[in-house]
């Protein structure tokens, strides 16, 4: 009990924690800057769609209509259809939910990955923390995409193994920003505090440093999104994702790249869609970043 | 000097690291490499007999640990084993091909910065100006939208519709241009948003307000006194954009049939050529690290307070 309320008279003077604290007044401030607004707002609307998906999408995402090939839009397929004469905008919306969920499911689990391997390294020090680094650093010194690459392509296609594969390569970036946060905030009083009145390793950990490291891991995890999802359209669209039929954003280019004389616009609609969703959370990441340390502004 | 040393000593334990990765990624590989490997020279799977020789014959027999050794051994002296798809040595194979990736990386690390740092300088000393909304907004666009398929755009707008550029192949500078912009146009936006945020940093310092006060016109200010010293910051950045877009031109070289390394690797990946992607990846994080180190050795001559320890770190700053 003690050790809480010191907490909480160090978070008050803490700005940071305090907007962190305070959800309403980080809503606010969000709202007031207006780039994140607008990733936000994109940010919403596509992750309304992705969860939607099903309810939104006005045709069956694979119902292939062969005498319907390649059509322009129209008033009965707005985004006009495929070479199986199967609906775009439906493929799209339904595209959303593996793109984008599968995006953010990679982004939490290496969050949660990354989080506890930096805690551990900065609050353990010594032996422990060298060999985790050393790891770190070698995972570093390789360029990510590339290993996730190489890694998704040993194991064979698959919409999971590109999901492990990324997941194994992408959580170092968490690990060294949270265990640079975490010695940063180790020698800080109302942690000594916290270490004298004797609360075990695991508490100490969730409640007194987490709290105060989190906003640039908040940061990162919102930017990291944007790369993911990169990443996967990448890695799919080189036919290490989902198998056909099925609709995902990368896997919808590498079928358009075929037809760009005849009907380039099956290329521009995915790529639409994953830029703009990136953009989203970039703008997001980046409107966070202001809002929540504006000397970085 | 001690630093120089050190820094290349650490090149050994990082350079191991990654070959055991490579190493350890190839064991990841699905099935029996031994009867894939036999499925592959004689079209059918193997007899049991057959299946024991193959695994003899490329040394499957032997504990992992093992193998590892004398496959490090062998990497050491720069042989990294036969490739399974065009039975050539893979360290043939990837040093003939290294030079186009070399060319395409070098020509979207030039686009980049010679797009990205004049636009970021200009929008750092016009701040807040159209110019510079217009630069942070497509800097930040562009980083959105990946890279693939930003090349197909362009492959459709300059190939297919207007017919100025080649899509595909090598020859000259006209092959060349696609390639490198699709590549670099995301790291030029990049290093645009680097290139104003260390310039608008030292804008601020007190000797620019001097520079100002003397009555400097303000493209001295800006080009001279600013420049000069926000350019550390970007020549790291440089530094770091090259070696990436070295490793990451993968799928650009696909698309765009450009014969590197990088789509020797996707190759591989896709025929399954262990030996290969084992290889491509001992490969390109050599030629990475060094580029980081270069990078490092750079920065350092640049900013001697970083090199000669923190005596005179003191006495420069």
């Amino acid at each position: 009990m003690a050790a809480k309320s010191a907490l909480t008279a160090e978070a008050e003077r803490l700005p940071l924690a305090r907007a962190l604290a305070g959800r309403r007044a980080l809503g606010r401030l969000l709202i007031a800057d207006r780039t994140a607004l607008a990733g936000l707002l994109i940010v919403a609307i596509v992750l309304a769609v992705a969860v939607a998906a099903p309810l939104l999408a006005p045709h069956d995402p694979n119902a292939q209509d062969v005498l319907n090939q390649f059509k322009p839009p129209s008033a009965q397929h707005l985004l006009g259809t495929d070479q199986f004469g199967r609906d775009e905008l439906s493929r799209i919306i339904i595209g959303a939910r593996i793109s984008v969920l599968t995006s953010l499911a990679v982004g939490a689990a290496i969050l949660v990955i990354g989080v506890v391997v930096g805690t551990v390294s900065g609050l353990a020090g010594g032996l422990l923390d060298g060999a985790i680094m050393r790891v770190v650093d070698v995972l570093l010194a390789f360029p990510s995409v590339l290993l996730a690459l190489a890694v998704a392509g040993t194991l064979g296609p698959g919409l999971g193994h590109l999901a492990v594969a990324m997941t194994l390569v992408w959580w170092v970036d968490y690990a060294r920003l949270v265990r640079g946060l975490v010695l940063g905030v180790k020698e800080q009083q109302y942690i000594e505090s916290a270490r004298a009145l004797g609360v075990s390793g695991r508490r100490l950990a969730l409640r007194h440093v987490l709290p105060n490291v989190a906003p640039p891991i908040i940061v990162l995890a919102t930017l990291q999104t944007a790369r993911l999802l990169l990443a996967l359209a990448a890695l799919s669209f080189l036919g290490l994702g989902v198998a056909p039929p099925t609709a995902e954003w990368g896997a919808m280019l590498n079928d358009g790249k075929n037809f760009l004389d005849t009907a380039p616009q099956l290329m521009l609609y995915p790529g639409l869609a994953i830029t703009i969703t990136a953009l989203g959370f970039n703008l997001l990441g980046e409107g966070l970043r202001d809002v929540l340390d504006p000397s970085l502004r | 000097m001690t630093y120089v040393v050190r820094r290349v000593a650490y090149l050994i334990p990082t350079w191991l690291a990654i070959t055991l990765l490579a190493f350890l990624i190839a064991q990841l590989a699905p099935g029996d490499p031994a009867s894939s490997y036999f499925e592959r020279l004689n079209g059918r799977p193997p007899g049991r007999i057959e299946l024991a020789r193959t695994r003899h014959l490329l040394g499957l027999d032997q504990p992992v640990a093992e193998r590892y050794l004398r496959w490090l051994g062998q990497a050491v002296q720069g042989n990294l084993g036969t490739s399974y798809s065009s039975g050539l040595p893979v360290t043939h194979e990837l040093l003939s091909r290294f030079p186009a990736t070399l060319e395409l990386a070098t020509a979207a690390t030039l686009l980049a910065v010679l797009l990205g740092v004049p636009l970021g300088v200009i929008a750092a000393s016009r701040r807040s100006s159209l110019l510079d909304h217009v630069t942070r907004g497509g800097s930040l666009i562009v980083g959105s939208a990946p890279g693939f398929w930003v090349a197909y755009i362009l492959i459709i707008v300059f190939s297919v519709k207007l017919r100025l550029l080649p899509s595909f192949g090598t020859g000259g500078l006209s092959h060349l241009i696609l390639p490198a912009v699709a590549l670099g146009l995301a790291e030029a936006g990049l290093l645009a948003r680097l290139g104003r945020s260390s310039m608008l940093e030292v804008l601020r310092e007190e000797y620019i307000t001097t520079a100002r006060a003397k009555g400097l016109p303000e493209w001295r200010v800006t080009w001279q006194h600013g420049l000069r010293n926000s350019l550390n910051a970007v020549v790291t950045q440089v530094g770091l954009v090259f070696g990436f877009l070295l490793a990451y031109s993968a799928i650009i070289e696909v698309i765009f049939v450009w014969p590197g390394i990088g789509a020797l690797a996707v190759n591989a990946i896709n025929q399954r050529d262990y030996p290969m992607i084992e290889g491509f990846v001992v490969f390109t994080g050599t030629v990475f690290i060094l580029v980081n180190l270069a990078v490092d050795l750079i920065y350092m001559a640049l900013d001697p307070r970083i090199s000669l320890g923190s005596q005179t770190a003191t006495a420069a700053g």
